[in-house]
């Protein structure tokens, strides 16, 4: 084996280890391969899946997100106050996700012109926008959002079959996919992830990279958040809470490095289904929810560990 | 016989790295390792001070068979290295560094001032004892620690001394301080192995010569009975032609004028450089060479002065300002300035300028790739192909790929900071000749280096930094006029 098969079996481990995941599920459970459970389990992936799109440009700039969770919240909790008082909902689902994105710019310029360290800065309005969900909510779910769009975000069905939020996840996929390996901005992520200063001194614009990355990543949360209220048919101000760990997860699991510059959007993905089929498949079987936690934590420092190990 | 070392071979996976290599030194011998980049020259010395285990071959020190297996037995037999890259903790004081991990303790405490008195013995030894042993680290100039590490070496008993491109940091006058204690360590009886690409001093202090080349040894020379060109010979297997290949380029209208130019440490600095014409800039370390070329490129804040491209002024207060200009800049430190070492060939030869090959945002992978063909094969980039990660590449080869993310600008003025610094011989020569054609085509040369040989033969012009001022400007001078002129003899 050549060192370049080596690099490409390294980069498929968590694919790899998606499928024997899978294999084993649905040997050991019946319920697993089917159509119904295997769209369903999509379907609950795809909220830690768009927020760990988002995630994994932060990563890849070296950076970290943790205020994601109360984006979500807030951004919700706005979208459902405009809807209960009669704004149209389709332009309250724009705004939510232009606030959100708002809300991550903030993050951006922090982090950027005020060179605060990303953990710090996110950690700052993690703090600072779950409060103001909670203050704009009363600390109430806010429900009555009686409109068949909204319901249709987070509960339909396209051609009857597939879940909206998958769909919505596979476009983001697709969009992400294609921004970080076509696009000049999306190699510049990788560059100024890679080595800042060189970036700089080649004339890149670093600054405005984060700001633009943090930003993609607040609209990736607000965009989870409208599926999430969507599907509780309410918004609640302490939504969120903890998935800025989940999205960290499924990136660092994908194979994304956490020193930034290196990794890819594939496998931030096979990253949330790995998790997302795991949590599946320990409910099938029947295992105790506080041995999933347990589970789940062996898993992702086993994933980290291997690849470590690979890298030798 | 101090140490020798015979018939060392290694391997990582399939890759040979060395094979049957004999090496020997005396007490009180200072013996240089030449060899290009790649050679096995570190791999050489990483066996010999414990951090490799050679797959076969014997060791022996003082005359005795001595197996090395880890670092702490090299330590053992008083084999000490002095890298390149300092390996001193910033944070923590000169004498703390120095008996980091073996500090005089009393009652299980820190004994300060039994710390601090030995420090001063050996920094007495050295004769460098205006250094303070409660200064911090970091706060010391590159000389001074690598004179902290020399000092720490001494301390653990080091009979063998291995020194990795010791003045590559160096001004003059610290690598003048630094060849003084060489004699001293040598007149003690101390063994030191120089590696090093630079042949002036290797002839100027070193007694013996040992060459590698692809892994093997090719010879053993004593300095006082050899010459440049036949190091030259046995280190490329081949000619390499000149050293410093003739430019024929018309000197055309002016490209660069720089009026009054100041920052926080230099001030007054003018010049004019014309197309086609390089203008070198000579000076010790901290004398303000580097900060001439980081002003105009935006990148210290300019405090005074005018900089005018093509008669056009100009008022760069970032990198991307000046590149849109027109100026590309070859910075210092290739690893951590010049290169995004995990990327490509591909990516970083177009760095500066990939949206050149994008519409709308969106990259033209065919264009960009056939782009950086054309210069991988104009400037003999040797690289398996353009997707390889670049850090795979030798330090010429990564220098030619940071040439060609500039030249993908089309510069009219091109900032050179030690251009061929920790590049080997024969890659030195491909850069010179990648300079001279640059020249030709009419681009404007600005060229930083601590390299006297390398300015003299490669320079229209010299300019001289002295303290942060411009001590003069001369047309082809001879190494004693520049040298008077950045000691302040001039003034």
């Amino acid at each position: 084996m050549n060192v370049q098969q080596k690099a490409t079996l390294q980069k498929l481990g968590p694919f790899l280890a998606l499928l024997v995941l899978a294999a084993g599920l649905a040997i050991t459970s019946p319920d697993f391969l089917t159509l119904g459970n295997l769209l369903n389990v999509f379907r609950q992936v795809s909220i830690n899946a768009l927020i760990a799109f988002g995630m994994t440009l932060v990563i890849l700039l070296g950076g970290i997100d943790l205020s994601v969770g109360s984006i979500l919240a807030l951004s919700s909790v706005l979208t459902a106050l405009m809807i209960s008082h009669g704004i149209d909902p389709v332009a309250a689902t724009g705004l939510g996700v232009l606030a959100g994105a708002g809300m991550g710019m903030v993050n951006g310029l922090v982090i950027s012109k005020g060179k605060v360290a990303p953990f710090i800065a996110t950690l700052g309005t993690m703090t600072i926008l779950r409060g103001l969900a909670l203050v704009f909510s009363e600390g109430r779910p806010i429900t009555g959002l009686d409109s068949d769009f909204f319901a249709m975000l987070g509960g339909g069905y396209v051609a009857g079959l597939i879940p909206v939020p998958v769909v919505i996840m596979v476009v983001m996929f697709g969009v992400f996919w294609f921004v970080l390996k076509r696009t000049v901005f999306g190699r510049h992520v990788y560059a100024v992830g890679g080595n800042e200063e060189a970036a700089g001194l080649s004339g890149i614009k670093t600054g405005q990279i984060k700001v633009w990355v943090y930003t993609l990543s607040g609209a990736m949360a607000a965009t989870a958040g409208m599926i999430l209220t969507s599907r509780l048919n309410s918004a609640q101000p302490t939504a969120g809470t903890g998935y800025e760990l989940d999205a960290i997860a499924a990136v660092v699991l994908g194979g994304t490095s956490l020193t930034g510059g290196r990794g890819w959007i594939f496998g931030t993905l096979v990253g949330a289904l790995l998790i997302g089929i795991l949590n599946n498949g320990l409910n099938l079987l029947g295992v105790s929810s506080f041995y999933q936690q347990v589970i789940k934590g062996v898993v992702i420092l086993l994933a980290v560990l291997l690849d470590r190990a690979g890298k030798k | 016989m101090l140490i020798k070392m015979q018939g060392i071979s290694k391997a990582f996976g399939p890759v040979k790295v060395l094979e049957g290599v004999d090496f020997a030194l005396e007490r009180g011998e200072i013996h240089a390792l030449m060899g290009e980049n790649g050679a096995g020259k570190s791999t050489l010395m990483k066996i010999l001070c414990g951090v490799y285990q050679a797959d076969s071959g014997s060791i022996a020190v003082d005359g005795k068979d001595t197996p090395i297996r880890n670092t702490s037995d090299a330590e053992r037999q008083g084999i000490a290295i002095i890298h390149q890259e300092l390996n001193l903790i910033p944070q923590l004081s000169v004498m703390e560094n120095m008996f980091l991990g073996r500090e005089p303790r009393r009652f299980g405490v820190i004994d300060s001032r039994q710390l601090r008195r030995q420090c001063l013995e050996y920094l007495q030894l050295l004769g460098i004892d205006n250094l303070d042993p409660d200064a911090e680290a970091g706060s010391l100039s590159i000389g001074q620690q690598q004179m902290v590490e020399i000092a720490k070496a001494l301390s653990l008993n080091a009979q063998v001394l291995i020194m990795d491109e010791p003045t590559a940091a160096l001004s003059e006058r610290e690598t003048e301080r630094l060849f003084s204690i060489i004699a001293d360590l040598k007149a003690r009886g101390v063994g030191i192995v120089y590696v090093s690409h630079r042949m002036e001093e290797i002839f100027r202090v070193c007694d013996k010569i040992s060459v590698l080349r692809d892994g093997q040894f090719v010879g053993e020379r004593v300095i006082a009975h050899t010459s440049f060109d036949e190091i030259v010979r046995l280190m490329v297997g081949r000619e390499i032609g000149d050293r410093f290949p003739a430019r024929k380029a018309e000197l055309g209208e002016i490209r660069l004028q720089v009026r009054n130019l100041a920052d926080a440490s230099i001030s007054g600095v003018e010049f004019a450089v014309r197309a086609g014409e390089v203008l070198g800039i000579a000076g010790l370390m901290g004398s303000g060479r580097s900060e001439i070329l980081r002003t105009i490129f935006g990148l210290n804040r300019r405090l005074a002065g005018e900089i005018e491209l093509d008669g056009q002024p100009l008022q760069a207060s970032a990198p991307h300002q000046a590149i849109a200009a027109g100026i590309g800049f070859v910075t210092e430190d290739r690893k951590g300035q010049g290169l995004v070492l995990g990327m490509s060939v591909r990516e970083n030869a177009t760095l500066a300028n990939l949206g050149h090959y994008a519409r709308w945002g969106v990259i033209n992978s065919a264009q960009q790739l056939a782009a950086v063909q054309r210069e991988i094969e104009r400037m003999h980039i040797r690289t398996r192909d353009a997707e390889l990660e670049v850090k795979a590449l030798s330090g010429g080869n990564q220098q030619k790929v940071v040439f060609a993310k500039w030249l993908g600008i089309a510069p009219k003025v091109l900032l050179l900071d030690e251009p061929t610094r920790g590049v080997d011989v024969g890659g030195k020569a491909e850069i010179y000749q990648i300079i001279n054609e640059l020249a030709q085509s009419g681009v404007a040369i600005v060229m930083v280096s601590s390299e006297l040989p390398e300015v003299l033969a490669m320079s229209d012009r010299v300019l001289v930094m002295h303290q942060g001022r411009q001590a003069g400007i001369f047309t082809q001078p001879d190494a004693e006029t520049v040298m008077t002129a950045a000691t302040g003899g001039l003034q």
